[in-house]
Order: structure tokens, then C-alpha cells, then sequence
């Protein structure tokens, strides 16, 4: 491990819990528990798992105009967005790539955005350059916990009642012995459940509390990958980058009609003419679900070919595992749009050209509370 | 019973050795999903990859310990990999002849091994 990685403020928590710690987004962070990766992943699909995310950034932004302002870096609608509501978010760059997928959430008096550890610096810069005239700040004194799983609602709102009545992506301010939570009905993992907002001095004590239910095990970076994976979510940094677009990725709907097209605050984000041409024309190469057809996982870096022997690449995957819900390998990456569901690919593993089944996703349906 | 630095046992028995990976080598791979094992007859040199683990955190290697030949696969790994993890010392790799047992000699016994791995 590499002594500049930043230490989590439930640091000391994860060590008593047995994680394995290692340097992910330059932070410190367990990658599992002594559970292991695999009963973990399968924990949170049946109870309730505990994740800490606190290496994620989360962005506090004031002043008046703030969503029409906002409105300049992301291609949705954030005007419309109503107070107790978040929704997510694309920070857009010039070529039309992505800088950063996020949530937005409408505080009242301020906008929340959480954004990537690995970006959260210079998400900032872009931020703050962007809307020269309102107040952007990343908070250093909250820590951020992910509650997921079926049991995740009757965990929470036994210890803080007003939890219980929230449904998907609603967020609100919830009082716990005291204590300010900031918490959102939403995740990573395609279960329900929450992410929740505390005060670091009051984090480990809020871990503890969770972590006292039966139904509660602490979840490591591993198991968080594999879930999202499942559920179809993509991974900033490989399933969605600089160079991919929204509509490429398959994150069209994120772009409400009031800002396409047509729209009455039609573009006016950055790569507008680049996304709004794809939505119209479609793009040439799309993100979609791979199933190994045997046994060997394909991991991020497989390179996917037409037939067994064809000399040219046709795309590439760019995250892949085994899926425990699945009990299978599962893996998401990009090919020609014009590759259909069930079309067979051939993935070059270890020098063997093995068979791969397109399909759509998610390849475990979210259970959300809508 | 001998072990290698790259977590292998080695079982010899009437000039067939059984080769499997340590308990701490499974423990520190996760749970494993899925293991290609090299076909039957399959000359083998020392330290060439001859079997791919892959675990749900990342693709690894077992070497071939010895040159030599593989004379038998466990076909149930490739099956139900995760019989590595619920017992390591049973759930053996491969079976093979060896042209240098002499270089078992030099490999570590159990109580080399539990020191080199603290």
C-alpha cells in the first residue's frame, strides 16, 4: 500500500472488522471483509449491506440561478429538479465525453452533487470554473455510508423513523440522536436502499448502530463492484470516460426531453452538438451486456471479435467478472450499434477466442421503492 | 509433503506427484470461479503457467513445479471451483511424473512453509 493513500474516517472501523485494505481512488478503503467477496455480494441481495464511500466527493453549490447555471455542465434538467429530489447526472466535456457521472440532489437552499473519489478534484475545477458566480465547495467534514439491500428500510428507519417513508431517489434531512443525517433513497448495487450523509464525528457511531443489526454486514470495494456490475450500472473510468458519450454509453435517458432537441432549454452544455446528434442519428457503438458463455470470466481489456477468426476488433469489454446472482461470469462493454441482443462475439481470452452472448441490460433487475 | 514460493503442495507417491495450492494461497485468492486445467499428457517445463485460477477479484497462474508430465486432472475443479476454497488440501490440481524429483529435495517441508508465509 502506498503511505500517501488517505485514510477513511472509519479507517480504524474496517481494521477491527478484518478488511483487507487497499489503495483504490488514492484512498485507503477495504476491498472485503473476512466474509469474502462472494458471500458478501450475496448478503446485500438478501439482507442489508454496509458500505463506506466516503472517498466519494460531495459537492455543496450556493447562490441564486444555481440549477440554471448548473444546467451549463450537465445535459439534464436541474431546473425542474424539485426540493427533496436527486437524480443523476452526466458533467459534460467539450468532445461530448464525460467527465464525471454523478448525482444531483435539490437541498432547498443549496444543490448536493456526489461525484467520484478519483475525480472529485477536478470535477471541482470544472465545476467552479463553470459557474464562476456561486459558491462550489467539496465537504471535508461528512463522511458518506451506503445502506443496500432489502432489509436496508427496516434498519434504518428503526433507528431513524422519517426513513421509512422515502421513496426512490427522494433525499431529505433526517435527525439521528441529534445528529444531522443527509440521506437519499438510492445506490450502487440495484437493491433499495440509502446513502447517507454524517458528520464525521459521528460516523463511527452511526456505522456501529447500523452494523448492531443482525441483518447488517459490512460490505468491501469487491462485492460493490460485482452488484453494480449486475445491475447493469457503469463504472466511471472504464464502462464511461472522456472519450465515451452519454447516448454511446446508454445513458440517454438521463437526458430529459425539456434539454434535447427540441426542448425548451434545448443543449447548451458542453459536447451539446456531439449528443444531440447521436440521439437523433444514433450512435455507431453502444454499451451493452456480455454473458461468457462458458465459465471464464472476461475482464475489463478483452478484446471482442466478430467470428473465431476475423483479424479486426469489433469492440471491447470494459468491466467483467463473475456474477454471484448470476452464478455465472457476467461483463458490460462497447460494440457496433448495430449488434443485437443475442448476436454471439468472440472474446480473445488468454489467446483463445471464446464465445460471448450479447444481451441487454441489467442482468439482475433492480428492486427499487418507487 | 513439500511446498513451493508460489503456494503449491506436492504429494508424491509412487512416482506420481499430487499437486494442489495451499490453504493460505486460496484464502489470499477469494473465492475462486472458475480453474483451466492443461490436458492429460501435456510435457511440462518448470515454472511454465500450466493452470489459470481465476477468483472473483482477478486472473492468476500455477507454474509447474517440476518438468515433466501430467498424467491426471481433477476434473471436478473445473466443474465446481469452489471446493478450492471449502478444503485446499484436498481439492488437488493435477497429477504428474517428474524427470528431477531429486528438486523436491531442495523444496520447502510444512514447517518451512508456515514460516515463510508470517
Amino acid at each position: 500500500m502506498t503511505d500517501d493513500a488517505i485514510k477513511l474516517p472509519l479507517d480504524a472501523l474496517h481494521r477491527e472488522l478484518g478488511g483487507k485494505m487497499v489503495p483504490f481512488a488514492g484512498h485507503s478503503m477495504p476491498v472485503q471483509y473476512p466474509m469474502g467477496v462472494m458471500a458478501e455480494h450475496l448478503h446485500t441481495r438478501e439482507k442489508a449491506g454496509l458500505f463506506d464511500v466516503s472517498h466519494m466527493g460531495q459537492m455543496v453549490i450556493r447562490g441564486e440561478g444555481r440549477a440554471e447555471a448548473l444546467e451549463r455542465l450537465l445535459p439534464i434538467d436541474v431546473q425542474g429538479l424539485k426540493e427533496g429530489r436527486q437524480r443523476y447526472g452526466l458533467l459534460m466535456l467539450a468532445g461530448g465525453g464525460v467527465a464525471d457521472d454523478l448525482m444531483v440532489a435539490n437541498r432547498g437552499d443549496h444543490l448536493l452533487m456526489v461525484v467520484n473519489g478519483a475525480m472529485k478534484c477536478l470535477d471541482l475545477e470544472i465545476v467552479q470554473a463553470g459557474m464562476p458566480d456561486h459558491d462550489v465547495t467539496l465537504l471535508e467534514d461528512r463522511a458518506l455510508l451506503a445502506l443496500q439491500g432489502p432489509s436496508a428500510e427496516a434498519v434504518l428507519s428503526a433507528l431513524v423513523p422519517g426513513a421509512a417513508a422515502m421513496r426512490f431517489m427522494d433525499v431529505a434531512t433526517l435527525d439521528w440522536d441529534g445528529t444531522e443525517l443527509w440521506v437519499s433513497r438510492s445506490g450502487y448495487t440495484g437493491e433499495d436502499g440509502y446513502e447517507i450523509s454524517v458528520p464525521l464525528s459521528r460516523a463511527e457511531a452511526f456505522a456501529r448502530a447500523l452494523l448492531a443489526h443482525d441483518d447488517v454486514a459490512p460490505i468491501g470495494l469487491g462485492a460493490r463492484d460485482s452488484l453494480r456490475l449486475e445491475a447493469g450500472m457503469p463504472l466511471y473510468g472504464q464502462d464511461l470516460t472522456a472519450e465515451t458519450s452519454p447516448v454511446e454509453a446508454g445513458l440517454g435517458w438521463a437526458i430529459q426531453k425539456v434539454r434535447r432537441t427540441g426542448g425548451a432549454r434545448e443543449g447548451g452544455f458542453p459536447g451539446a452538438e456531439t449528443v444531440l446528434a447521436q440521439l437523433a442519428d444514433g450512435p455507431a457503438r453502444k454499451r451493452v451486456g456480455l454473458r461468457p458463455e462458458g465459465r471464464a470470466p472476461m475482464r475489463l481489456g478483452v478484446t471482442l471479435y466478430a467470428t473465431e477468426d476475423a483479424a479486426d476488433p469489433v469492440g471491447t469489454v470494459t468491466s467483467g467478472g463473475f456474477g454471484p446472482s448470476v452464478g455465472a461470469p457476467v461483463a458490460m462493454g462497447y460494440v457496433p450499434a448495430d449488434c443485437t441482443s443475442g448476436a454471439t462475439l468472440y472474446g480473445d481470452v488468454r489467446g483463445r477466442r471464446l464465445p460471448v452472448t450479447v444481451t441487454d441490460l441489467p442482468f439482475h433487475t433492480p428492486r427499487y421503492k418507487r | 509433503m513439500k511446498f513451493t514460493e508460489e503456494h503449491e503442495w506436492l504429494d508424491p507417491a509412487d512416482g506420481v506427484i499430487t499437486v494442489g495450492i495451499t490453504e493460505h494461497a486460496a484464502t489470499q485468492l477469494g473465492d475462486i470461479v472458475f480453474i483451466e486445467l492443461p490436458e492429460v499428457g501435456r510435457e511440462v517445463t518448470k515454472g511454465e503457467e500450466i493452470v489459470v485460477i481465476e477468483s472473483v477479484k482477478a486472473a492468476s497462474d500455477i507454474t509447474a513445479p517440476l518438468d515433466g508430465e501430467i498424467t491426471e486432472v481433477n476434473e471436478a475443479l473445473a466443474e465446481n471451483p469452489g471446493l478450492v476454497n471449502e478444503d485446499a488440501e484436498a481439492a488437488w490440481f493435477f497429477r504428474m511424473t517428474t524427470t528431477t524429483p531429486e528438486e523436491m529435495d531442495d523444496m520447502m517441508d510444512e514447517d518451512a512453509y508456515k514460516e515463510f508465509i508470517e
